[in-house]
């Protein structure tokens, strides 16, 4: 429950009423909404030509996933499309560590040139980057989508970094530096490990992000899930499983994604960390605290991430 | 360098391109985002759930599987629009949950004292939001917002994938047809790109200090 019940009265038996017929009139109206559109796909169709099409939901249009061979070849593509997203995982954070140790550092020299190549690759479509990565560097096609996976989503967890970073208190780093630790190791040792913990769920939720951008693989070539199901299956079994290989492929990237969110999600409970950045939004202390608070940070998060 | 030149009114109907995308998509995504964002501070459970899982639902699906479907599956459904229709459809829907999202952590951020403060005057829940929590909470999602938007602007590429002429099929033509200057032609339609990317981030961190500064 979000704190939005503060906007609105504790309901009498009148509004509890009201509120109840509008709950049930708006269930129906969505569930006539699904039916109209099950229906919809259900029905069979003609075409132009008089062709009488069996409806989508008809046996002829699913019977190919009786076939282990479909769920073989589904199966491969699926572990296609998250090696891809582990490469690019393991590489963008790497990247994004040293992205942002370098534009956080004290010497111009080194901070500007990351400040503008961050900039520079942070504005610009991951597709593009696939598509000149692929010809220029002529990598192959997983490489392709990898490289520019790391490239785009590094310098947005560089830049996540370092506003983890900025965030923090500046009597840490002078306690590091009065220890007697260099700046770099005071940095790493200290300003860092905290960075990366509050901004864990920014992190994650990046990480979708770089999930579903794996699929950018189809229009590049690589054969990941959905260019798999909908392009090799479909034009070897016929066009008619189009509609339930779509299917079938959306419903397995939803799976993976929903989990990755829920775990991020989770995660911002657990480290807390979400609280943090919100008490930003509103003076922190008593009565001060955001609507809602906490509970949806990784979501909020998120909503910046696409 | 010389081939960007002569190329230029292709880059220029491109760019042209990405920009109505961008445009159309970020108004008919802001349209929807509102819609389910006030769905989702609604007294009403049925529409909370609603915009809740519709939230999760469009915003874990990648964009080319959402482009594939209107460019796609809907033809074999027997819908049949323009592809640049179906480029703002899909654009706009896929878009529309990361608005929401933003103008409900913008209304998340605001003191929740707020609230309280215009209930106990005793208004009521259009006027505690209309007139108390919103003006306060735009000015913190506006930075977020044009985040969101640099986002589409970036994500408008995938529709010259799925036929539609814009700034990213453009190149991908040009590149075809110059395969020895490959990396000025990708060059120049980035910097077409960041000519849009790089002002709009500049505002959105602009903006946030200034915020930050007020609040």
């Amino acid at each position: 429950m979000s704190g939005s019940a503060i906007l609105f009265d504790a309901p009498g038996p009148k509004a509890r009423r009201l509120s109840r017929i509008l709950s049930v009139v708006g269930i129906v109206l969505i569930a006539a909404g699904l039916a109209w559109v099950v229906m919809t796909l259900a029905a069979p169709r003609q075409t132009s030509g008089g062709l009488e099409l069996p409806g989508m939901f008809d046996e002829s249009r699913w019977d190919i996933f009786a076939e282990p061979i479909v769920w073989r070849s589904i199966g491969e593509a699926t572990v296609r499309t998250l090696q891809a997203f582990a490469f690019g995982a393991v590489g963008a954070l790497i990247l994004g560590v040293v992205l942002s140790i370098l534009r956080t550092a004290a010497n111009p020299w080194v901070r500007i040139p990351a400040t503008v190549l961050i900039e520079f690759f942070r504005g610009m479509p991951v597709l593009l980057m696939m598509l000149f990565i692929l010809l220029v560097f002529s990598t192959g096609a997983l490489w392709a989508v990898v490289a520019a996976l790391v490239v785009y989503n590094g310098t947005l967890i560089a830049e996540a970094l370092r506003a983890g970073i900025e965030s923090l208190p500046k009597g840490q780093r002078e306690a590091g530096l009065s220890l007697g630790l260099t700046p770099l190791r005071t940095r790493l040792l200290i300003e860092f490990p905290q960075a990366f913990r509050q901004m864990l769920p920014i992190i994650v939720a990046q990480l979708v992000v770089l999930l579903k951008d794996s699929s950018l693989g189809y229009i590049v070539g690589y054969p990941e899930l959905l260019r798999t199901t909908t392009n090799y299956l479909a034009n070897f079994y016929g066009n008619r499983y189009m509609f339930s290989l779509f299917f079938v492929a959306l419903a397995i990237y939803l799976t993976i994604n929903l989990l990755l969110s829920w775990f991020a999600r989770w995660l911002s409970r657990r480290t807390g960390s979400g609280s943090r950045r919100l008490g930003a939004a509103g003076p922190a202390g008593a009565g001060g605290a955001p609507l809602g608070a906490g509970e949806d940070t990784a979501s909020a998060a998120a909503s910046s991430n696409l | 360098m010389q081939v960007i030149f002569d190329n230029l009114p292709t880059f220029w109907g491109g760019f042209l391109m990405t920009l109505q995308l961008t445009v159309v998509g970020g108004f008919f995504a802001t349209v929807i985002g509102s819609i389910i964002a006030v769905f989702r501070i609604s007294p009403v459970a049925s529409l909370r759930g609603f915009a809740t899982v519709y939230t999760e639902i469009v915003r874990c699906t990648p964009l080319t599987l959402v482009f594939f479907f209107c460019a796609v599956v809907l033809p074999i459904l027997g819908v049949d629009f323009p592809y640049l229709t179906f480029a703002f459809i899909a654009l706009s829907v896929y878009t529309s949950p990361f608005v929401a999202e933003a103008l409900r952590s913008g209304i998340n951020g605001v003191a929740i004292g707020q609230a309280e403060a215009a209930r106990s005057l005793g208004l009521g829940f259009g006027q505690t939001v209309g007139l108390v929590v919103f003006p306060q909470a735009i000015r913190m999602t506006i930075p977020p917002l044009i985040n969101v938007f640099i986002a589409l602007t970036k994500n408008t590429s995938i529709a010259g994938a799925f036929f539609v002429p814009e700034l990213f099929a453009a190149g991908r033509a040009l590149v075809n047809q110059n395969g020895n200057a490959v990396i000025a032609l990708l060059l120049g339609v980035a910097f077409f790109y960041l000519v849009i990317t790089v002002p709009l981030g500049q505002i959105a961190a602009h903006l946030e200090r200034k915020v930050a500064v007020t609040r």
